[in-house]
């Protein structure tokens, strides 16, 4: 098995060459120098040539890139509008699904009503919980992508 | 015995040998076996993870526990299918920013600390054995009341297919398996479920629960497991033979613990408020710390793509824990005698036949069953063994990159071992306690750290590693002692019983104390880490 070692760190298979993985940076989690500084900096010199392909103008990009106070603010703004989000959401769940066992504790009766043939906390927790928790998680993924288009429209907005 | 159950297992084990053989031809690198070089699309993946977590306690565990305890048990799928939701909310999208292929790589990329990546090793390989243990000894018992074999060659059979179809596929292979593995185990319990529905139905809809408790819908004799007392009266020894009229009462055995009546259907039947919502934290938050879970998300190509196939996967697992419920339920009509012999894990086993007789139909769904079943083991065990491998591979082999392939068997082989030694000589831990148990050490170490991790700035390697050890090691003393130590009662017994209620904020608060203490070791780049976490990929620098 010798030609069987793995591929370089840095070297994407050709035909997947991956967006999010920048040429040059080891990968992440591999202890070998994954110091992010230089490398990054590296990256904002390749990173020329696809703003040019893009024509945007790329000074947003930098100041992200050399952790500037504006580019550190976006970042934390994106960040919080994501935790903001996913906070909500989860909020949702716990009074949806987590009030639940409280309810029913404090209230007896509501688990004694029956729809269908069937006690109400049996349909809620057997059949209607997966409904809900698919719901809330495509909630999610709407509105995290939103959130990520407009961060990336602020960064690309050629005024900036 | 079933005549169609030993051809049907013999598929199984074939098909998932063949598609591993199959994947092999693509595997070259150690990047094929490790992450599917990354080139795995996100229904397969979605398929694949879905096939990969539902193990033998979602498949035969939940049934057997509704068909024991009732309506309080339903947490338990309830909280599988919830723990996604959480990894979608919290983790799913800047976990594959990171690159962290396994949780000692997020340890690495978050807090730059060798030491909390040792830290996290050991967690890891505890969780993979906790849960690897209990899927192999399922195997064991389901060969035992399927066949008649012991105990010990279902859980050689699964574990050596396993661990050669690891060792020599590697991920790439395990991605298809698993997929296909989930397909087949959603079939096995949809298929049996619409014609037992409809014999409930011809049969007049016998009552679930009738006002005298469960009574034998035909005459049964059941063989008394253990030296036990009927319904607090009559004496019968472990061995005797007791005989039972159709319609006539399942009487209440002493050693055997389970709800009847309003206790089965009604909520708060016997379990405490704290046991329901330290249940609940364990599944919502204890999904996200499974390594086996995690190590999918690498597969996507990137952050949105990884938050698409998780919401995928939430769909699938909830369509999956529909049909569970119904065998316990169904189980209460048609095999109640498992009431009485306490071997309810048995229980989507035996159903198929015992409603719908032993002819054609019933032998052949009980087989479909029973593939399902061992499907569920090979799955689950499959993906755990390849993310334990993965992990001795590169942080106990400092194999590091350059690993070649024959070190990554190596490291499938040593990490199969214990596991497989282990659920040799500790037959009779019961199953979905153990995988419950697994989840609240998840759920009191990673979950945390993840958490912390992604959207906290202020987390430092000295306080990650003092949450985890205060909150995974307070949950793994509990498991230890709960596994191993003597029957405990009193108001302590719930608490180590069911530690998440108090292990996850423990962890929450120690992690969060203990790095506002050491502000100073706050990683220099944490700027560029959050970037990276968090902005979509196209933006990359």
């Amino acid at each position: 098995m010798n030609g069987d070692t793995g591929d370089a760190a840095g070297t994407p298979r050709p035909a997947r060459a991956e967006p999010g993985d920048a040429a040059g940076t080891p990968r992440a989690g591999r202890p070998a120098g994954a110091t992010a500084l230089p490398p990054l900096r590296t990256r904002v010199v390749l990173g020329e040539a696809a703003a040019a392909r893009r024509a945007s103008p790329d000074s947003v990009r930098a100041e992200l890139a050399e952790q500037t106070p504006v580019g550190e603010a976006l970042v934390k703004g994106l960040v919080r509008a994501q935790l903001a989000l996913a906070v909500r959401l989860s909020l949702v769940v716990v009074a949806g699904l987590g009030a639940l066992p409280l309810l029913f504790a404090v209230a007896p009766a509501v688990g004694r009503v029956k729809v269908l043939g069937v006690n109400l906390p049996w349909l809620l927790l057997g059949l209607l919980s997966f409904p809900f928790l698919l719901g809330v998680g495509w909630a999610y993924v709407r509105w995290a992508e939103r959130n990520e288009q407009d961060f990336t429209a602020v960064i690309r907005r050629p005024e900036a | 015995m079933n005549p169609y159950v030993v051809p049907g297992l013999v598929v199984v084990v074939l098909v998932t040998v063949g598609i591993g053989a199959y994947g092999l031809r693509f595997a070259r690198t150690t990047s094929d076996f490790l992450v599917a070089s990354r080139s795995v699309s996100p229904a397969w993946n979605a398929a694949a993870i879905s096939g990969e977590y539902l193990s033998a306690a979602s498949f035969l565990g939940v049934a057997g526990l509704v068909l024991r305890y009732g309506l309080d048990v339903l947490w338990y799928p309830v909280g599988f299918a919830a723990g996604y939701l959480a990894l979608l909310l919290f983790v799913a999208a800047p976990l594959r920013r990171s690159g962290a292929f396994t949780l000692p790589d997020f340890c690495q990329v978050r807090l730059r600390s060798p030491l909390l990546r040792r830290l996290a090793t050991v967690f890891v390989v505890f969780i993979g054995c906790l849960y690897l243990v209990p899927q192999l000894q399922g195997a064991g018992l389901t060969f035992t009341t399927v066949t008649g074999a012991p105990y010990e060659w279902g859980a050689l059979l699964v574990g050596v297919v396993v661990t050669a179809n690891v060792a020599l596929g590697g991920m790439r292979a395990i991605t298809f398996v698993q997929a296909f593995q989930y397909w087949l185990k959603l079939t096995a319990l949809a298929v049996p479920v619409i014609f037992l529905m409809l014999q409930w139905q011809s049969d007049g809809r016998p009552a679930v629960t009738p006002p005298a408790g469960p009574v034998f819908a035909t005459a049964t004799t059941v063989v008394v497991q253990q030296d036990a007392v009927l319904d607090g009266t009559v004496k019968v020894r472990a061995g005797e033979e007791l005989t039972f009229a159709a319609g006539e009462r399942v009487p209440e055995v002493s050693s055997v613990d389970d709800n009847r009546g309003v206790a089965w259907l009604l909520p708060g039947g016997d379990s405490s408020l704290f046991a329901t919502y330290s249940l609940i934290l364990a599944t919502f938050l204890g999904t996200m710390g499974l390594p086996h879970v995690l190590v999918r998300f690498y597969t996507n190509p990137d952050g949105a793509s990884a938050r698409r196939t998780t919401l995928v996967v939430l769909g699938m697992v909830g369509l999956f824990y529909l049909l569970p419920t119904m065998y316990g339920v169904l189980g209460r009509v048609y095999t109640p005698q498992l009431l009485m012999t306490g071997q309810t894990d048995a229980v989507v086993l035996l159903l198929p036949e015992a409603a719908l007789g032993g002819g054609h139909l019933g032998q052949f769904l009980g087989a479909l069953v029973t593939a399902g079943a061992l499907a569920a083991f090979l799955s689950t065990s499959s993906g755990l063994l390849t993310s334990v491998a993965g992990v001795v591979f590169t942080d106990i082999l400092h194999a590091e990159r350059g690993g070649s392939v024959r070190d990554f068997r190596l490291a499938t082989v040593l990490a199969a071992v214990l596991p497989l030694g282990l659920s040799l000589y500790v037959s009779n831990m019961d199953v979905s306690r153990v995988v419950g148990l697994a989840f609240a050490v998840a759920a009191s170490s990673f979950c945390p750290l993840l958490v912390l991790g992604i959207w906290w700035r202020g987390l430092t390697d000295v306080g990650a590693a003092a949450g985890i050890l205060a909150g995974g090691g307070a949950a793994m003393t509990a498991v230890l002692l709960t596994v191993m130590g003597p029957p405990l009662d009193g108001w302590y017994a719930q608490l180590i019983g069911q530690p998440a209620a108090w292990t996850v904020p423990l962890a929450f608060v120690v992690m969060v104390a203990g790095s506002l203490l050491t502000k100073r070791r706050i990683p220099p780049d944490i700027g560029s880490t959050m970037l990276r976490l968090h902005a979509p990929e196209e933006l990359r620098l």
